[in-house]
Parts: structure tokens; sequence; C-alpha cells
């Protein structure tokens, strides 16, 4: 038997490290819209919108594509993923919709709504991590199914302190890689206050983190100690990160953030391999048959050769000579 | 079995939530598909004239676009998640023959947003040409994307790609590629993408015409109404011949639901068309309907003494709901006045060419109702469409009751999404009209 089952599992974990590091990212934004704070508060707001306008819709494909892999080449995990957390993926889209087009109502709407739109987009920035990173610690965890019914229950299998410890971890996490791509992005002391933010919320990352891998199942653990080699990157990306806050290199700190992010999600794929629904299906059992996952193969490959310079133009365009632009102007086509 | 299981029906509240996502994303995706081509013409247009107000007509429809593409975007996500959420076993059947269509469209989409984020934020990043060229990748890899879409939906109309399907081992001998080219597709594909078009058209179409009441003599108002009826009217006179063709190939593909667009009981020859009625499945007939004598049989076969099978002629489990014939009957209308005005607009276009003249006052009446007539169109073709695919999810191989999901307590999060998509649609209506006023009194 070929690799591909392998190769496909391996493509939707790296669909899932891109959105971490780039949506990821743009919820991070929406939770220091939220905490915005201190004599800056309305320049913090607009960096944030400033940042996230162009890219926000493109960064949000990758969680599509992430599920649109995970049922075209594993369908039976795609379903019982659906079943057992139906819960929080739910809420999960509720958050998402909300997120968007607050965001747009806000940016293109009656200004004189503006603010009110503002607190829908930081909230639902702050909810939706935190409930997907829950589903995420949850399936994680393991998910026992009973005749397809997940054992703990629709509501027990995720408000449990493994899977809200993960969603609190994604949401430092994001706000944490947020923090240092806004440090990069912003001048002068906007960009200090973005800095220390950084620091903050790195230091709260890692105890969640080191809290994670404290409370994560036996099984979870042992993998984790096995895929040692993406911890120890992990780490390393950590105090790169950290060197660069406090040295003040921001491009690095980029670098090493969205590394350090990378990290911890690979490092759960890598963990929980083979399982693919931890206590329920192998990659191999879920797979879907050969003919499917050729065909996959090449819509990706032909993908990739479109998108990969895509999204690189994208980012070159509108991240690669910031802050280019004075971040009041935060109204794209302001007339 | 308990208590609530008894009285609630679940698949019945499963398809109102997806059937209500849908209806409610459909708009932003016809939208989706429709407002890249207008700002590309519009670009267009000044690139080639300088004419100043095409540029600001682009970037005035740009807004909008923004707008409505993020809630089309985030409202898509939904479905792709609902899919699973409501119908886990659907995709767990179906996952390996649709999913290679929906990782081409994923492709397609994620092709429009890229692109899209450098057309709306670039105005002043990329030059003209490549920002036209950046336009133009929009509305293709938009039409692509709902292309795709179309194409698994036409699957389920009417599923190929297999060698033998049985319940409990599901699809066997697949060729996910061969799955994509359901002939069902034929007549729905083109239908689909021309009807996102003339929906499109006509409601850009008819803001411009409102806002023509009070500054009739804006020219940015009249070449904006121009560019939408130059995409709408086509559309719209195109529509009833390839519905007609649609209607054949039902006729062909889905007896059944043909049967009940038509509320049409006993299988015979030299049918008439109904117009108007109210079809009851218990009695087998359609009441107080207006009929042409003749027509159906020569619409679906070509042969006014061609044989027209009834809904008797399938088993009574298999009847799709009566509602059908009230949405189809709906589109058809709607489609020929539509076809009517698009050609209206046309002859309005070529006598005020020298003049600039705006439109009378009877035609702007029409676009006015045009904008939202022709997304009531939209809607009741694909009511139509999918309505009438039921009791199957699957055409013919599985039941949409057999699909649904264990989860209980549906109600909640249907209940939810209504709530949620009832505000977006106000919401998304303030936002568009704030858009509108700040060009409304423009020169």
């Amino acid at each position: 038997m070929s690799a591909l089952p392998e190769v496909c599992a391996a493509v939707l974990l790296l669909a899932l490290v891109v959105y971490a590091i780039s949506g990821g990212a743009d919820f991070g934004g929406g939770v220091w819209d939220l905490l915005a704070g201190g004599p800056r508060k309305r320049e913090q707001r607009e960096l944030i919108a400033h940042a996230i306008g162009p890219i926000w819709e493109a960064n949000h494909v990758w969680l599509i594509f992430a599920i649109v892999i995970l049922f075209t080449a594993f369908p039976p995990a795609f379903s019982a993923v659906c079943i057992a957390l139906h819960v929080p993926l739910t809420l999960a889209l509720i958050g998402i919709v909300l997120r968007g087009s607050a965001y747009v109502f806000r940016a293109y709407g009656d200004p004189a709504h503006a603010a009110r739109w503002g607190v829908v987009f930081a909230v639902s920035s702050l909810v939706t991590p935190l409930v997907l990173g829950a589903a995420i610690g949850a399936l994680a965890a393991g998910l026992e199914l009973e005749d397809g019914f997940p054992a703990a229950g629709l509501w027990g299998t995720w408000l449990a302190p493994f899977p809200l410890l993960v969603g609190l971890l994604s949401v430092s996490g994001f706000a944490f890689l947020a923090a240092v791509y806004l440090w990069r992005e912003g001048v002068g002391a906007l960009a200090e206050d973005f800095r220390r933010r950084a620091g903050i919320a790195q230091g709260a990352a890692v105890a969640l983190a080191l809290g994670g891998l404290l409370l994560a199942p036996a099984e979870l653990r042992a993998g984790l100690w096995g895929a040692g080699w993406v911890l120890a990157a992990t780490a390393l990306a950590c105090g790169v990160t950290v060197f660069a806050l406090v040295r003040g290199h921001p491009s690095l700190a980029r670098l090493g953030a969205a590394a350090q992010v990378a990290g911890v999600v690979a490092g759960w794929g890598v963990a929980q391999a083979p399982e693919l629904v931890p206590g329920s299906l192998t990659i191999r059992e879920a797979v879907a048959p050969p003919e499917t996952l050729a065909l996959t193969a090449v819509v990706l490959g032909v993908g990739a050769l479109i998108l990969i310079p895509s999204f690189y133009a994208l980012l070159r365009l509108f991240k690669s000579d910031a802050p280019e632009r004075p971040p009041a102007d935060t109204n794209p086509e302001a007339a | 079995m308990d208590a609530y299981t008894g009285c609630v029906d679940e698949a019945l509240i499963a398809r109102l939530q997806m059937g209500g996502s849908l209806a409610f994303h459909i708009v932003f995706a016809a939208i989706g598909v429709g407002m890249p081509l207008l700002m590309v013409l519009a670009e267009g247009c000044w690139l080639r004239t300088k004419d100043p107000v095409y540029r600001d007509l682009a970037r005035a429809w740009a807004k909008g676009t923004a707008v409505l593409f993020a809630v089309g975007a985030v409202s898509g996500t939904v479905l792709s998640f609902e899919l699973g959420l409501l119908f886990p076993e659907f995709m767990r059947v179906a996952g390996p023959l649709i999913g290679p269509g929906f990782t081409l469209e994923g492709v397609a989409f994620f092709t429009e947003a890229i692109f899209l984020g450098m057309y709306l934020y670039g105005w002043d990043r990329l030059e003209p040409r490549l920002h036209l060229a950046a336009g133009v990748v929009v509305a293709l890899s938009g039409m692509a994307s709902a292309a795709l879409v179309t194409l698994v939906n036409a699957w389920m109309q009417h599923p190929v790609g297999f060698e033998a399907y049985t319940p409990e081992d599901g699809f066997s001998g697949i060729d996910p590629l061969a799955a994509l080219a359901s002939p069902y597709a034929l007549h729905e594909l083109p239908h689909s993408i021309l009807g996102y078009y003339l929906a499109t058209g006509f409601a850009v179409a008819a803001v411009h015409a409102w806002a023509l009441r009070k500054t009739p003599e804006s020219q940015f108002h009249r070449r904006a109404l121009v560019l939408a009826l130059a995409v709408a009217a086509p559309s719209a006179l195109l529509t009833p011949p390839l519905g007609h063709f649609a209607g054949q190939r039902v006729a062909a593909l889905q007896p059944a639901k043909l049967a009940a667009f038509e509320g049409h009981y006993e299988t015979a020859r030299g049918v008439g068309l109904k117009l108007g009625g109210i079809p009851d499945h218990d009695a087998a007939e359609t009441r107080w309907a207006l009929e042409l004598p003749y027509a159906l049989s020569f619409l679906a076969t070509d042969d006014v003494d061609g044989e027209v099978k009834g809904l008797l002629d399938f088993p009574r489990d298999e009847w799709p709901p009566e509602s059908v014939h009230y949405a189809f009957q709906l589109m058809v209308g709607l489609g020929s006045l539509l076809a009517l005005l698009g050609g209206w607009g046309l002859v309005w276009i070529w006598r005020s060419r020298a003049s600039r003249a705006p439109p009378g006052p009877w035609l702007r009446r029409a676009l006015i109702a045009a904008g939202p007539g022709a997304f009531v169109a939209l809607e009741a073709g694909w009511i139509a469409a999918e309505v009438g695919r039921q009791p199957w999810t699957i055409y013919g191989l599985v039941r949409t009751a057999d699909a649904v999901t264990p989860v209980r307590g549906l109600w909640i999060a249907c209940l939810a999404f209504g709530l949620l998509y009832v505000g977006l649609a106000v919401a998304v209506a303030a936002a568009l009209r704030w858009i509108v006023a700040q060009r409304a009194e423009a020169p």
C-alpha cells in the first residue's frame, strides 16, 4: 500500500498549521481589540484593523481547506468528529460568522454603529478560538464512541479540564502571535504597546502549554514525548522569540512566534499519529478509497501551484513594506 | 426512544437548518459570482475611456462586494461544516465521491479570496492593468467555484461514478472523476450560473434605478444601470430557452420531480401545461389550474402527443412535496417577466445612447421591482431543484431521513442560526444602504 493516506494526513495537518499561524493571528488581533487600552487605545484598534483587512479572508480559507481535506480523504473521521463535537463546532461556526461579518460591517458600514460592531468582532474573536481549541483538545484527549455517539456525552466531551485548557492555550497563543506581528507592523510607542503585550501573552501561553503537558491523558503525553524533536524545536523557537522580544528584533520575533505556534499544532498531530480520531479511528481505518486519494493528490498538487505563489504575492503586497501607510488610514478606499 | 424523540422530527429540523443556511448563502454566492464581473466591466471601461466616473463606480461596487463576499465566505464555512454536523452519514458515504469536487472548489474559492484581497485593498498598490487582472481572476475563480459546487449538487441529483451501492457497504468500484460529470450538470450548471448573473445584474440595476428617482440626470447612476443591464438582460433573455432545455432533462432524468413541478398525476399523452392550481397528493389531482392544451407534452418531449409520466407511476413515499409546484411556477413566471424586462432594458439602452436620458418612470419602477424579484426567482428555482429531490439526499439511493445525525435537540442550533441569519440580513441591508447613500447624490 502506498503512503498516500499518510501524505493526505500530513497535508491536513499542514493546512491546520498554516491556519493557526495566519488565521489564528487574526483571532488574536480581535482579542487585542477587546483588550485595547492605555493612551493609544484608538490607534491600537486601527493598527489591528489595518493589519487584518486585506488578508483575513484568505487566511480563513485554510480552515475550509482543512475541513474539505478531512471529509474527502477521511470521510468516517469527519462524520465521527461532527457527531461527537457537534456542540463546540456549532458554537465555533456562530463565532466565525459573527467575527467575519462584524469586521466588514465595522469597516464599511455606517461609522455611527462601528463601535458596536467592534465589540461583536472582538468578543467573537475571543470565543471562537476558545471553543475551536476545546474541540481540538477533546479530540486529542480521545473520543470514545459508543454506537457512533460520544461516551462522555455532547457536553462532557469538551467541557472538561484538558480540552478547556487547550482552548485557553489557543487564545493565548493566537494573542501572542498577533501581538508579535503587530509589534513588527506598528511604529514607535504603538509598536512598544504590542511588544509588551507579546511578552505577557507569551508568559501565559508557555504556562498553559506546560499545564497542558501535565493534564494531558497518558497516551497523548506518551505521544508527545515520542515527538520529542518537535517539542525541542518548539522550545527553541520559544527561546528565540523571547530573545528577539527582549533585544528588539521584530522580524526575528515574527519568525520565532510563527514557528512556535506551528510547533504546538504540529506536535499535537505528530503525537497522536497514527490515530486520526484517537480512541476510534486511525489514519488507515478512516481513509477513503485509493481512487479518491489519487484524484485529491492531483487536485492539491495543481492547487498548490496556483495558491502558493498567489498567497505569497498577497503577503508581499500587504505585509512586506509595512508600516508604509499611517495606521490612521484604516478604511482602504476612504474616498 | 424517549418522549422527545417521538414527538420531534429531527430530520425535518436538520433539513430546515441546512435549507435555511443554503437559502441564505445562495444570495451571497450569486453576488460573489456576479459582482466581480460588474467591477471588472466598470474598471475596464475606466481604463479604456479614462472617464473617472467608471473608476468611482468600480470602487463603489467594490465596497459593496467586500461586505457581501465576507458574509458569503463565513456562511459558506457554516455549510461545509453543516454537511457533517447535520448529515454525517451522507458525508461518510458520499465523501469519497464528491470530496474531490469540493477540494477543487476549495482551490477556486481560495484563489478568489486571495485575489479579492488584492483587488479590494490594492487600488493604490497595484498598477491599473495588474489591478484589473486581479479582478478578472476574481471573476473567473468565483464562477469556477460556483460551478464546482453545482457539479457536486448535480451528483446528488443523479449520482454517477460507481459500480454498485448497498446501504451496508456504501459505494464500491468508485471513479471520483466520473462523479464530477453527472449528466444532470448539463442543464443545471449553465442554468444556475446564468441565474447568478441575472439575479446580481437586476439587483444592482434596482439599486441604481432607485437612486435615479432623486437624481435622474446622474451619469454615475445611468452608467451603472447600463452596465448592470448589460449583464442582466442577456442572461434574462437566455434563461427561458435554457430553462426549457432543463425541463426536458429533468423529464428524462427525474420524471417524478417534473411531475411534481407540474402537479401532474396520471401518465398520459397530449398533456396540457398547468398554470397555477393547487396540487393535492392525497386526492392525486391539481385543482383550479388554468391549462394550456398539449403544452406540457410539447415542452417535455418536443411532441404535442408525447407521453409525460405522472406521479401515480411512482411509489407514494417517493413523491416530492406539493410545495415544489408553487416554487416551480414562481420561478417560471418571474423568469418570463424578467426576460421581457431584459428586452425592454436593452431597447432603452439603444434609444438613449445619444441622449443619455434616464429610464422612463415605468421602466424605472419595473427595474426596482426586478431586484428583489430576480432573487425570489433564484430562491424559487433552488427550492424547486432541492426540495424536488426529496425524499432523497442522493437521488434514488440514500434517503434524507437516513442520513441525519443521531445528535438530538437540533432545534436549538436551528433556531440560533435562524435568528443569526435574520439579524445578519438586516445588518447587511443597513451596511449596503449606507454605502449607497454615500454615493446617492453623486453627479
